[in-house]
């Protein structure tokens, strides 16, 4: 029996950041290669921007002063991330068909790196996403600060790394499409309507309201919606921060024990 | 590779009482109830038995994919349990699925392969080019692995599970789904790759011919346990009268059961 051999904590550390920069480089690449496919999950936003947007504008949902822009935006960018990170373990679960996800375990690359290259991808993909399609709701009539706006996108970031992993989560305990999609949906679709991402929840009835604070993601869009206003201090900012950096950490450190596990 | 872990001279892997038992909905199952199995080094080994008898569940054991319930195992000199890191750099592992990404080139998954295993760039690049001449890819560098033919698929698979020049090579039914020139091939092919790197190879099959043309050793598998070892030939007087009867006769003698149903089994080469 030979004992387990010490690694110095740099060399492990470098190691980790150079297969991270690996495994983000080979689905940075994957990525590329299907641009249509980015383009189809800027769809739905987008139609919400085109065909929903101009129903609002008449109607007073922000603060005064406000456009009803500056409400939907952040919601549409949210709903962006909602389903854009829920739906990432897809690639995995169709890798683990090829049997990638065995050929790279069976290498002494970094477990956590096989994971964070991947959520950084999809971070820097829904990102860029969340760029084109505040550039299209500019050209609808959205006027909003900018310092807000790259805010919103730090928002949509911290959702992606938390959703992402936990849809990776997820992948790996399932073995198939068909076992998949209905937790994602029943997840997803709740998430957007009690998180009111699409209509302040301050519009509707007290029980709505009242349930909606059960949903980690209406402090985000309550936050991105103060932040597109340009109220940086307003309490819904640190409330917002603080939902978001909880559901990150846990998401992450599940993820990472779903990672672990399976990859002994 | 480095490697702080030593194999003995004769020995690349040993396994002691090797057991994963899995937790299942209707109470405990015992997928392998304890494998006692040595392999020499530079030897090919086939791994045989019926479906579902723990062929798998060992290899993912061996192959660190899977932590074992019980026993213990050493594979290139490395405690399986205490140091998976040290059995990942020397073994390699082909799945039966392959593992490679149908959108990607050869050439990206080869370099990709040697970047997983650490090396640089540069060295990536050129044990890429190197394993691509070996097993008769260069021509084939820039094509989508989805281009490519099952057999040139295969010489792939295995490019990717010796790049960092494993001292035990694990494949896992090799052949199967393809042609009888290309199963030729492939059974050329691992004779090569032990007669020039004295690579140690461990494979497992459902086709007792390639068991018989291949395998300088049998270790025949059932129910968890290891039934019966020896060469082909020692398996067939045994079991089966003479060194003249077939394989096949020999495993329904050891197991009541075939390896697969005939119809699936493609003819000998």
């Amino acid at each position: 029996m030979s004992p387990s051999r010490p690694v110095p904590l740099s060399s492990a550390l470098s190691g980790f950041l150079s297969d991270t920069a690996l495994i983000f480089g080979r689905y940075a690449r994957q990525t590329l290669r299907s641009r249509l496919q980015m383009l189809f999950g800027l769809l739905m936003p987008l139609l919400y921007l085109l065909f929903f947007g101009p129903l609002l504008t008449g109607l007073r949902l922000g603060p005064s002063g406000t456009s009803s822009w500056q409400s939907l935006v952040p919601g549409l960018l949210l709903q962006l991330g909602l389903f854009g990170a829920a739906f990432c373990g897809f690639g995995i679960l169709i890798e683990k068909q090829y049997g990638v996800v065995e050929r790279m375990r069976v290498t002494p690359v970094s477990r956590p790196a096989l994971l964070l290259g991947r959520v950084l991808r999809d971070t820097a993909v829904l990102v860029l996403q969340s760029g084109l399609l505040v550039a299209a709701a500019v050209a609808m009539g959205l006027r909003a600060p900018l310092p807000g706006i790259l805010i919103g996108f730090v928002f949509v970031a911290v959702l992606t790394v938390a959703l992402a992993s936990l849809s990776y989560a997820l992948a790996l305990k399932v073995s198939t499409p068909q076992e998949f999609a209905p937790v994602v949906n029943a997840v997803t679709l709740p998430s957007m309507l009690l998180s009111g991402l699409l209509l302040p929840m301050a519009l509707g009835p007290v029980w709505l309201d009242a349930l909606s604070h059960v949903m980690p993601l209406r402090y985000l869009v309550d936050a991105v919606r103060a932040a597109f206003a340009g109220d940086y201090t307003a309490p819904a900012m640190l409330h917002g921060v603080l939902a978001a950096l909880a559901l990150a950490a846990v998401s992450v450190v599940l993820c990472g024990r779903a990672f672990r596990k399976t990859a002994a | 590779m480095w490697s702080l872990c030593f194999s003995g001279a004769m020995a690349v892997i040993t396994t002691t009482g090797l057991a994963r038992t899995f937790t299942s909905a209707r109470g405990p199952v015992e997928a392998v109830r304890g494998i006692d199995l040595t392999v020499r080094r530079g030897e090919i080994l086939g791994f045989l038995g019926p479906n579902g008898a723990g062929k798998t569940t060992t290899l993912r054991m061996l192959t660190t994919l899977l932590t074992p319930t019980g026993g213990s195992a050493t594979v290139a000199g490395c405690d399986l349990v205490t140091d998976p890191a040290g059995v990942r750099r020397g073994s390699g592992y082909v799945a039966q699925s392959g593992g490679v990404d149908p959108s990607v080139s050869v050439r990206e998954e080869l370099i990709t392969q040697g970047r997983l295993y650490r090396l640089t760039k540069a060295a990536a690049a050129d044990r890429a080019a190197e394993l691509a001449h070996d097993l008769g890819l260069t021509d084939l560098l820039e094509h989508r692995t989805a281009a490519l033919s099952g057999g040139q698929r295969r010489r792939l698979d295995l490019a990717l599970g010796l790049t960092h020049r494993p001292e035990v090579l694990f494949l896992d039914e090799p052949t199967t789904g393809l042609d009888p020139g290309s199963r030729a091939a492939l059974w050329e092919l691992v004779r090569r790759i032990r007669a020039e790197h004295g690579t140690t190879v461990f494979l497992t099959t459902h086709y007792l011919d390639e068991a018989d043309a291949l395998a300088d050793r049998l270790v025949i598998v059932d129910q968890g346990v290891v039934v019966a070892e020896g060469t082909p030939d020692a398996l067939k007087r045994a079991h089966a009268g003479s060194a003249d009867a077939s394989l096949q006769d020999a495993f329904l003698a050891i197991t009541g059961r075939g390896t697969a149903p005939q119809d699936e089994a493609p003819l000998a080469v």
